[in-house]
Formats: C-alpha cells, structure tokens, sequence
C-alpha cells in the first residue's frame, strides 16, 4: 500500500511522466536523460530519483556508467489500481455522449 | 482508442480528479446530468438498471437513485444533497452510497464550454480521509474481480 502512494506522486508530475516514456523506449544514463529536458540537471536527477525510490526505475551499472531502465511490473501495480476507476467513468461518460448526441436534433 | 477520462490522484491526498472533454455542446453535458431520464440511461450498464427514485435540481434539494439487478435486488443506492446548483455551469453536492463502509464525499462538477460544440466536466471529490479516498478508488477493480468470478462460475455451472 505504502509502495503504490508513492507511485501515484511519482507519476502526478508531468516530466516523471516523460521520463518513464523515454526510459521505457530504451534504457538510458541520467545526462542522456537530462538532455531531453530544459529543466537543469539537478531538477531532473530529483525526478530520476523520486522514480528509482518508487521502483519506477531500476539502476544498472554499466562499466563507468548507470543506465535506468523502466520497470514494468511497477507500472502494472498502477494500471491495475486504478485503472478499473478510470474505465468506469469512461464507459458511462461514453454513454452519455453517445446518448447526447443522439440527442441534439430533438433540440 | 484514445483515453478521454483522465483520473487524477495524488500521493497522500485524501481528494481526486476526474476530467473528460465531451463531443457535445456544454448546456447537452450539463442536462445528462439534471434530466432523470437521461441520467438513468448513461448510469445503467449490463450488471444493473439504474432508477432515479428524486432528482431536485436545485439549491437545496437531494437526489436518490438505485440500481437493482436482472432480479430487481437493489444492489447499489447513492443519495445526497445539492449545495450549489448553477445551471450550466456548476453543481456541488454530497454523495453517498447506502450500506457501505464508505462516507459521505463532496463534489464539485464544473461544466465548461471549450468550443460552440465541445465541452469539458471536471469533478473534484473530497474525501474526509485518504485512506477513504484509495478504498473508494480500488472499489471498480475488486467490482471487476469479482463480476470475473461470477462469470467463471456462471461458465462452469453451464458446463456441469
């Protein structure tokens, strides 16, 4: 329980978001990360971390180097919480839409 | 298919969003929410026939609506009362659902024109706790585990 709050801030931020849409792509080091961003480097690295302390992100040392690489199963801890909320209040806004429109010539 | 709800809900936080940009002009979003017909339509879905038994649209009034099962056992009662209700544009009340763990929530639905035929609702829920808010959140994935076994079961006592 504890894990997954720490999940829903680390994604609430819209860079976090992006960071985890770069790294899942390909596993990259954090100056490789930074440079995607205008934010400075301190900023981002504070992202990477907040990402890598919820699981988000997963740290591999390569030579000299550490590379994040993106962990699914912690994502999927998300999708499956909440996931369900959101689809529940899509269908039924779907209904409503496609009620409404049907709607419209009655005006 | 594109994600057109967006669900907001921060750390820690005993609140949530939800936001949803509609293919319809604003004064057609905000009557599916105060018309009962229209109401009962979009809240009925393949598990349950959602019933609204009063809808005072109006400073002041409440509203009471049911959902009972292809057996007609009420399965699922919300009730509360209107705070604000300017139409068009906004709606605050309470929300209630009847013999459940939960407490009564707030919100706020604000309804806004983004062009002469689009629109947007954002619904602002408060909780009193956070710990309310992530059961009230986990709610539809245990309803879809749940709804899963009963269709397993269903499938199974066919087979016997």
């Amino acid at each position: 329980m504890e894990l997954r709050r720490d999940v829903f801030q680390a994604i609430a931020d819209p860079t976090r978001r992006a960071i985890i849409t770069l790294v899942a792509v390909q596993a990259m080091t954090p100056t490789a990360i930074a440079e995607n961003f205008d934010s400075s480097r301190q900023t981002i690295s504070k992202h990477i971390q907040i990402l890598t302390e919820c699981e988000l992100l997963k740290q591999e040392q390569n030579g000299r180097e550490i590379y994040y690489h993106f962990n699914p199963e912690k994502m999927k801890a998300i999708a499956d919480f909440i996931e369900p909320f959101r689809e529940m209040w899509d269908n039924r806004f779907n209904k409503l839409e496609a009620i409404m429109k049907k709607y419209k010539p009655k005006k | 298919m594109e994600r057109k709800t967006k669900v907001h809900a921060e750390n820690g936080k005993h609140d949530l969003t939800i936001t949803r940009e509609f293919d319809l002009p604003v004064d057609l979003l905000f009557r599916a929410h105060t018309d009962p017909e229209i109401f009962e339509e979009w809240m009925s879905h393949e598990y349950g026939k959602t019933k609204v038994i009063k809808l005072e649209t109006r400073k002041h009034g409440g509203y009471l609506f049911q959902t009972t099962d292809a057996n007609g056992n009420v399965v699922f009662q919300a009730n509360g009362v209107i705070h604000e209700f300017i139409p068009g544009k906004k709606i605050i009340r309470t929300f209630e659902m009847a013999n459940s763990p939960f407490e009564v929530q707030l919100e706020y639905l604000e309804f806004e024109p983004v062009s002469e035929e689009t629109s947007k609702l954002r619904m602002h829920v408060i909780y009193r706790t956070g710990e309310l808010r992530d059961e009230h959140l986990k709610m539809p994935f245990e309803w879809g585990l749940n709804m899963a076994h009963d269709r397993l079961q269903h499938i199974v006592s066919k087979l016997k």
